[in-house]
């Protein structure tokens, strides 16, 4: 079976990391997705998801992303990826998804753009 | 001789998402003891993932008790992947690519499936056999 986790974190200036470990596919979505609502009804729109830790997304995963960006980016905030292994990061590439996604090296770049937009 | 099969596996699974990090393994593992490169065997591997998703998502619509089978066939230099189901069949050839600056700009959501295994594979074909549908991918070594 599929093992993905999403763990939330705050740091300085309201901003929430999803650190994400394991496989992101159709099985696994639903983890991801609780995550998300759960920042949008906390009204918490400024996040990092970290990806350090993930191993694996497919277009369900991808499809994730872009169901929860408008209503984030509504709210005044963003969605803004860190730390994805080369293998992570061509396949959101592959579609084209940094046009939409600020997607950056590492974690501290990501909250440093948040701080000066 | 381009038809001669050299190589053949298998693997049947149950359609449920629960079994995609099976086939996942299945795939990947195949790919790499066939001499692909790993940026080639994680692509392979998404579009194998992507194909058996649509299979339990839209041909079985999330019944659980269904039969998917994945076949890989090595001729010559090309890695075959052939995906039968019995679900309702859909006309995968007709879909076309979506534009991704619109699909983007749009937050459209859905309906990358095919599009990433047409992206990934060489060769993408869907056809319907009496009452299955096959689905044929082949990625080719260089």
């Amino acid at each position: 079976m599929s093992d993905f986790k999403v763990h939330i974190r705050e740091r300085a200036n309201n901003i929430h990391v999803l650190e994400l470990k394991g496989y992101l596919d159709a099985h696994t979505t639903p983890t991801l997705e609780e995550a998300f609502q759960k920042m949008l009804n906390e009204k918490k729109f400024r996040i990092i998801v970290n990806c350090r830790e993930m191993s694996y997304i497919s277009s369900a995963g991808l499809g994730v992303f872009m169901a929860f960006i408008e209503d984030v980016r509504s709210g005044g905030g963003d969605i803004k990826l860190s730390d994805m292994s080369p293998k992570v990061f061509n396949i959101f590439d592959l579609l084209g998804f940094p046009m939409l996604y600020d997607i950056v090296k590492l974690e501290e770049d990501a909250a440093k753009k948040f701080e000066t937009p | 001789m381009a038809n001669q099969q050299s190589y053949k596996s298998t693997l049947t699974i149950l359609s449920q998402t629960e079994r995609l990090n099976d086939v996942r393994e299945f795939v990947s593992g195949q790919a790499r003891s066939h001499g692909f490169i790993e940026d080639d065997i994680n692509k392979i591997t998404i579009a194998v993932d992507e194909a058996c998703t649509n299979i339990i998502k839209h041909g079985y619509a999330y019944a659980p008790d269904q039969r998917i089978d994945i076949d890989i066939i090595r001729k010559g230099n090309d890695f075959e992947i052939i995906i039968s189901d019995n679900g309702k069949h859909f006309d995968a050839n007709a879909i076309q690519s979506p534009d991704m600056k619109d699909y983007l700009a749009h937050y459209r959501r859905g309906g990358l499936g095919v599009y990433l295994m047409k992206r990934i594979m060489d060769k993408v074909e869907f056809n319907l056999h009496s009452d299955k549908n096959v689905l044929r991918m082949i990625k080719t070594l260089h």
